[in-house]
């Protein structure tokens, strides 16, 4: 009754090309935006941050970036992981190297320097196609890690091998080291998504997004309309390493605060973001928020009632989890392989008809 | 010969078992790459299954012990009885069947038709299921696995060999296993090849893999195909796992040979079975030698990417890899 376009009446060219043209989509949005900003970090504490709302903030800038780059130019990607390192290992090399510079600064400056290096690694995408391309990002992953481990001025020389942040302050308020509250953690990531994700959802509907969209859909058609595939391909690799290299740079500084590069962005992560992407809706700017959320969610629910609710042990928990987190991805392939941005699609699609839906 | 260059020569053969070793993982994966057009991520995982099945079924151990103990409050965990090396490997055969009837039956069947890319996330969706089955199945310590393989450095060879160094060089050591695998995979190459040639089975898998609507119509079953050659991906999964359990025991990191195996696959291109044998040799012999030569210059552990880098290059100047079908593109 509520959402439907009728009586919503569009008067000039902006307001026809607008992300939400109904209108109460439009309220919901702003409902969100006004439930994230003005109440959850009021009432937010260090449980509730650390466990679902700051990784899901981090994963969702990380999996929009992938469905970039999977989603909408079709090149998979495994390399995730070793992105991520980029970004955090640049933010880390930048904060200690420029403590004056705003911590915000860093983490794009981080973006950046991920960016270049995913163009390099793009690269091969030219030569490469298909599976080839997806085991070709394995090297990325494999040598970036190694490179991170190997090489002593990435971590500063310190012993341990490890990268801890220092503390950085965003207008008077610390937001990463120890002392920082949870609030604080959970601001600094809400900002960076929202700008990313509407940063993305423009970039995709607009001239790059469609080359990239074409490239997707045939790559060799696309180039003979006039897409040039140089430049389609490795903005799709630059953008999408930019955004996964700022969920690197506020995984480590904001949400971890301390990592060992083999066992926080090992290849288990590339695969992880790349499940977010594949459960919530390739080329989907809310699948991705709704795969992270789901992949966020799912384990500290498991956690809860087993361990919780039932009393089992941890490792009979984690094996289980293994089983379940796989069955409900071969489930979810089987049954709406388009991901839940599909789910939510059919049910836009019935909500403008209810309900009357003759 | 200076003994520099005879460490060489003993890095390069063992870097040649190592290849073998890899080739046989990658040989799993092109077997159901040809047949269904499925990248098989799964196919480490499933060895690292056999594997810990076999060893399960040897020493009679309860399946799903822990989480029957965990349950019930009960404190059970073996029969008590060791079954000898072959009955447990037929038996291990007999499960694998089993499973590939099962991924048969509630994965593929569903998704026939689908794109690629889905068909690769189902399969690391199974390897996921696999390897938390497999731990529960059968508890996730390490475990020895011994079938009775020959194992440690030939004795003989050494012996034979010493004699071509100074005083400081005491012959080649090449591990017992390595050469029973490298016979292995020959072995196995030679049946499948025979297998594939010759048998009505074969013929018919054959021609799957060159065109499934083709072969849908003149009255081949593709779901039997199906499961007939996730069966044999499955035998060589069990005997990579032999292999691999027995170097260097059943634990998770056996699962990690198919990322082992995939610079191997891209290099020999992934539909060609000799490509899986010489790419795997090559990638073998390459790593071991860099880490030889380059690796203490630059930190050692090279072994991690340089495979991938080296198909990577490789890649750029010849997309389909060694002996993979030329890629034609059409609009």
């Amino acid at each position: 009754m509520l959402y439907r376009e009728a009586g919503d009446f569009k008067t000039s060219y902006v307001e026809d090309g607008q992300t939400f043209p109904i209108r109460f989509d439009r309220w919901r949005y702003y409902a969100v935006l006004a439930v994230a900003f003005g109440v959850i970090p009021f009432v937010i504490n260090d449980y509730w941050a650390s466990a679902v709302f700051v990784p899901f903030l981090i994963y969702a800038i990380a999996a929009i970036g992938l469905n970039i780059l999977t989603g909408y130019c079709g090149q998979v990607s495994l390399g995730t992981g070793g992105f991520m390192a980029v970004g955090a290992y640049s933010c880390y090399k930048l904060m200690t190297a420029f403590p004056e510079i705003s911590i915000l600064i860093h983490v794009l400056g981080a973006g950046v320097i991920t960016a270049a290096v995913g163009v390099l690694f793009g690269l091969p995408s030219l030569r490469i196609k298909g599976f080839y391309l997806a085991v070709a990002t394995l090297a990325a992953q494999f040598f970036l890690v190694w490179l991170f481990n190997k090489v002593p001025w990435f971590y500063n020389y310190s012993a341990s091998g490890q990268i801890s942040a220092p503390e950085r302050t965003v207008l008077g308020v610390a937001v990463t080291g120890p002392n920082t509250e949870a609030w604080a953690k959970y601001m600094v990531c809400l900002v960076f998504v929202v700008a990313l994700a509407w940063v993305a959802r423009n970039l995709t509907r607009g001239t790059v997004g469609r080359s990239w969209m074409a490239i997707r859909d045939m790559d060799i058609a696309a180039e003979i309309i006039g897409v040039n595939p140089l430049k389609a391909k490795l903005t799709a690799f630059a953008v999408s390493s930019f955004f996964v290299g700022v969920a690197g740079a506020l995984f480590f500084s904001v949400y971890l605060g301390a990592v060992e590069v083999g066992e926080a962005f090992g290849i288990q992560k590339s695969f992880l973001v790349l499940f977010m992407v594949i459960i919530g809706g390739l080329g989907s700017i809310f699948g991705s928020f709704a795969g992270a959320a789901f992949l966020v969610l799912l384990p500290v629910l498991l956690k809860n009632t087993l361990v919780g609710g039932f009393g089992w042990p941890t490792d009979l928990t984690a094996h289980l989890e293994l089983i379940i987190v796989g069955a409900l991805i071969i489930f979810f392939l089987i049954a709406e392989p388009h991901g839940l941005a599909q789910l939510w699609r059919i049910g836009k699609e019935k909500l403008r008809l209810w309900p009357f839906p003759h | 010969m200076p003994d520099q260059l005879l460490y060489g020569i003993e890095v390069m053969i063992n870097g040649l078992m190592a290849g073998v070793l890899y080739a046989l993982v990658a040989l799993g994966f092109v077997l159901i790459f040809k047949a269904s057009g499925i990248f098989n991520y799964a196919q480490g995982v499933l060895a690292l299954f056999a594997a810990l099945t076999l060893v399960g079924l040897q020493q009679g151990q309860v399946p799903f012990a822990h989480l029957i103990n965990a349950i019930f409050g009960t404190e059970i965990h073996h029969f008590g009885w060791e079954l000898p090396a072959i009955v447990a490997i037929v038996l291990t055969m007999g499960v694998m069947v089993l499973l590939a009837i099962v991924i048969e039956k509630f994965i593929l069947k569903h998704l026939v038709n689908q794109e690629p890319i889905i068909l690769f996330m189902a399969t690391i969706g199974l390897a996921y299921f696999l390897e938390g089955f497999g731990d529960i199945m059968w508890g996730s310590d390490i475990k020895t696995l011994d079938v009775g393989l020959p194992q440690g450095g030939s004795i003989w060879i050494e012996e034979k060999t010493a004699a071509l160094g100074g005083d400081g060089f005491y012959g080649f050591f090449i591990d017992r296993l390595d050469i029973v695998a490298a016979l292995v995979a020959a072995l196995l190459v030679i049946s499948l090849t025979l297998f594939s040639q010759f048998s009505k089975q074969g013929r018919a898998l054959r021609a799957v893999a060159d065109d499934h609507q083709a072969a849908l119509s003149v009255g081949i079953s593709l779901r039997f195909i199906w499961v007939l050659v996730w069966s044999i991906a499955g035998f060589v999964a069990l005997v990579a796992g032999i292999m691999w359990g027995a170097k260097s025991g059943v634990q998770f990191s056996l699962s990690l040979i198919a990322l082992k195996a995939l610079p191997v696959l891209m290099l020999g291109g992934f539909t060609s079975i000799p490509g899986a044998i010489v790419g795997g040799l090559i990638i073998g012999v390459g790593e071991k030698l860099f880490e030889f030569t380059i690796g203490p210059m630059v930190g050692g552990a090279t072994e991690n990417w340089f495979a991938y880098v080296l198909a990577l290059v490789f890649l750029v100047f010849r997309p389909q890899g060694l002996f993979g079908e030329k890629i034609i593109e059409r609009v």
